[in-house]
């Protein structure tokens, strides 16, 4: 091999290398950060598209319906407790504690992200409501479809 | 009927958009010049028919027309008229329409100010313009009409402006963002009409260089104020979220950023000259990008108004047409242009370059983890979100070589550096640099964190690596005071935007580590104390606003038994859409931000409080604004004036 071959040669691998590195590199950092999105039911019988069941302590983002009478609230604190469910028939406990976005009510779809505590409680770092009274997140919308309180309340 | 005059003036600007792109270049084609001339005058026209139809959809705003939909969606007569003024852009059928206003300013203002340039290649840019205004006028009139009326049945008031964008950055935020997006089509316009020339010079990159600066600045401060709203009204008091919508404006700054940066090597060494027309081609595809990512309604969000598959795939195939277009038109003529610089391995052309390559894998880290969830849901895989800590870890990672590379650049000269003359420089920035961050975090930091110690020590290595340049440079021949007077503008624009991103580092990591965060439960007479401030929460007070009532909480601050400052935050009850808002209360300093936002009442009378202390957060925008303000240096520097000066002789 010729040295101007040889450079190049070394030049290109180096490349090659450093870029599988970082691009490894990134890709594990998203391996960490992925959150998927579960609906009560999936979180108790597994996803619908693959059927995988969360682990306990994976986090995830869950999304239903605050069931009506079930938030309860600490009296010395802002801790509060709720429950989510969706047309599927499940229901989960979520925990948090902090302050509830402004939309946050009974019988509203909301979305949590948190971490799996045992198979149906969720321990929620984040509560997200709607933004106004027209918008659902599109997963949330899918999961509820069809319940009677969504009906009603249809223009 | 004034509706329908809106209308039919944006028709007429479509047409006379069209004919920008056809006529010229048919004069191109056929060699006659009063085709070629054209160009200016139909940009004129067609800017003057779309700011018509944007004035009478502003007036009927504010006469509070409700039979046309629009406005009866995003609109109420109890609006003070400066929000119904800002509503025309409050959504989406409005805010495109804002988008092809710019986008007819930014084409005009072309046509009005290169005088210097040859009458063809204005041709050539003035039609690609035209070309893009046709697709979004297109766009307005079938998907998007904003002056669609609601006839015969049209409600007697409107249902108001969401009150999240009834705020003053917001009346500000839209109109500058839009103008960098848009404003990324001229270089984009530029570059097109140099391939389609096959001339690319190092006078194509002088042309287009103030204008690609002037994009950059508009979105840069754009996305400043985008950052500082969300912080003061969404009320937790965040500024960034990686929300996949500030994604999409934040990748084309990137390549924006780049993009001024190669440009001012095709400029100044006629190198990497295809490179550069490739970014101008990313940048505005970007912007495309994420005008289809945010108005499509695969994202849902504040900024997702409206979702309807309609307008989302229109967008997908002007997006693809433009973009592909663009690469097959690139892939045919970019192999023609030769750069004839050459440069060493240590040479500024080379830490240009690094700048370059360190900011698209920024882009790509940002464009992977907004697509990701995309793509994951389309295959099937269904939804997930990518938590902030991806973003933030990544960045961490790229911002340090990025900041070390940024210290030392300047210092390089063009083609060929040797490496002990930059020892001495070095050096002492190097000294400079960790002796202020150990000072400033002795004072400032109420712990140590490794985190924060690097943060800290790349801003104050930018800045005391650009003070000492500045320094150098201007004692090189004269006195310091009178060196400093000497220096170009472009040189200055240059340190103040490399100190702006200083800044912005330090607020970030000040902002990142030293934060203290409070949830808390207070009955009114009850009080709570962190970092030497005492917050007692004295009384509650009613609200009654213009369209709104609630209640406001009162605050009494004190430090170290020092009075302060009273501070009311409110909780307001929008009484048209019944929708609850947050107004956070924030007294703002230098060195920290005091920040309440009130939760909800609870059931036993107390009060949920938000209690934050950011150290330094206003160096988050401050950064950008001197960013901004470089830019602006920049184009006043006398290379781009001499021009002007000229013109007027001539």
């Amino acid at each position: 091999m010729n040295p101007r071959r040889k450079k190049r040669l070394l030049i290109t691998s180096a490349l090659v290398v450093g870029l599988s590195l970082s691009v490894g590199l990134v890709l594990f950092a998203l391996q960490q950060n992925i959150d998927l999105f579960y609906t009560p039911s999936e979180i108790i019988n597994g996803k619908n598209e693959t059927g995988v069941k969360p682990v306990i302590g994976q986090r995830l983002r869950i999304g239903g319906m605050v069931l009506n009478g079930s938030v309860k609230r600490d009296p010395e604190s802002l801790q509060v407790s709720f429950d989510l469910i969706d047309n599927g028939g499940g229901i989960v406990t979520v925990y948090f504690d902090g302050i509830l976005p402004d939309l946050f009510r009974e019988g509203q779809g909301i979305v949590a992200q948190g971490e799996l505590l045992t198979a149906t409680e969720i321990n929620a770092f984040e509560v997200l409501a709607k933004h106004d009274e027209e918008y659902m997140p599109p997963e949330v919308a899918k999961a509820l479809e069809g319940m009677d309180h969504l009906k009603k309340n249809k223009k | 009927m004034l509706a329908e005059i809106g209308q039919f003036t944006l028709a007429i600007a479509c047409m006379f958009a069209l004919l920008q792109t056809v006529y010229p270049l048919y004069g191109i084609y056929a060699r006659q010049q009063n085709a070629i001339e054209s160009a200016k005058m139909l940009t004129i026209l067609q800017f003057v028919f779309v700011s018509l139809s944007f004035v009478i959809l502003s007036y009927l705003f504010l006469a509070n027309d409700f039979t046309v939909t629009y406005i009866a969606t995003n609109s109420n007569s109890a609006l003070p008229w400066y929000y119904r003024l800002s509503a025309v852009w409050g959504a989406h059928e409005g805010s495109l329409l804002l988008w092809v206003l710019l986008l007819a300013l930014w084409s005009c203002a072309v046509a009005v100010m290169s005088k210097r340039l040859p009458v063809e290649s204005i041709a050539r840019v003035l039609a690609v313009l035209g070309l893009l205004s046709v697709g979004f006028y297109l766009f307005v009139l079938l998907t998007s009409n904003p002056f669609l009326r609601t006839l015969p049945y049209f409600p007697v008031d409107g249902r108001d402006l969401n009150p999240l964008l009834q705020d003053i950055g917001l009346i500000l935020h839209p109109p500058m963002l839009y103008m960098g997006y848009v404003g990324f089509s001229v270089a984009f316009a530029f570059a097109i009409a140099a391939l389609m020339e096959g001339r690319l010079d190092s006078a194509w990159a002088k042309w287009s260089r103030p204008w690609t600066m002037a994009a950059w600045v508009f979105l840069t401060i754009g996305i400043a104020l985008g950052s500082w709203w969300a912080y003061y009204e969404l009320g937790w008091g965040g500024w960034w979220f990686w929300d996949p919508v500030e994604n999409a404006s934040f990748m084309p700054w990137i390549a924006g950023t780049a993009l001024i940066h190669s440009l001012a090597v095709s400029e100044k060494r006629g190198v990497f000259k295809s490179w550069t027309v490739l970014l101008a081609i990313s940048a505005f595809s970007l912007s495309l990008l994420g005008t289809f990512l945010v108005r499509s309604g695969i994202l849902v969000s504040v900024h997702a108004f409206a979702s309807d598959p309609e307008r989302g795939l229109f967008i997908l195939a002007f997006l693809i047409l433009v973009i592909g277009g663009s690469l097959l038109l690139y892939a045919v003529q970019a192999s023609k242009v030769k750069s004839r610089g050459r440069y060493r391995l240590f040479s500024r052309e080379t830490m240009l370059l690094s700048n370059n390559i360190l900011l698209i894998a920024a882009l790509i880290v940002v464009l992977l983890g907004t697509l990701l969830p995309l793509v994951h849901k389309e295959i099937g895989l269904g939804s997930i979100s990518i938590g902030e800590p991806f973003f933030n870890s990544m960045f961490s990672i790229l911002v340090v070589p990025f900041a070390l590379f940024l210290g030392v650049a300047p210092f390089v000269r063009w083609k060929r550096q040797s490496i002990n003359e930059l020892f001495k420089p070095l050096l002492h920035s190097l000294i400079i640099a960790t002796v202020i961050t150990l000072l400033f975090l002795y004072s400032f930091a109420s712990h140590f964190t490794w985190l924060a110690l690097m943060g800290v020590f790349l801003g104050f290595w930018v800045l005391s690596c650009t003070c000492y340049e500045l320094y150098l440079r201007a004692t090189h021949r004269f006195s310091l005071l009178k060196g400093l007077t000497k220096l170009g503008y472009s040189h200055w624009a240059m340190s103040v935007g490399h100190a702006g991103f200083a800044v912005m580092i330090i607020g970030i990591t000040m902002t990142q580590n030293y934060s203290i965060e409070r949830d808390v439960k207070l009955h009114i007479g009850e009080s709570i104390r962190f970092e030497h401030y005492d917050f007692h929460f004295d009384a509650v007070e009613a609200l009654q606003g213009k369209n709104y009532t609630g209640s406001v909480g009162v605050f009494t601050i004190k430090k170290d038994g020092q009075y302060v400052t009273t501070m009311k935050p409110e909780k307001r009850i929008y009484t048209v859409q019944r929708m609850p808002m947050t107004e956070a209360a924030i007294d703002a300093g230098v060195t920290r931000d005091l920040y309440i936002a009130m939760g909800e009442m609870l059931p036993d009378g107390g009060w949920a409080v938000r209690i934050y202390y950011k150290p330094f957060i206003r160096w988050i925008w401050f950064g950008p604004l001197m960013m901004g303000f470089a830019g602006i240096l920049m184009m006043l520097d006398r290379r781009y004036r001499v021009k002007k000066v000229d013109e007027e002789e001539a």
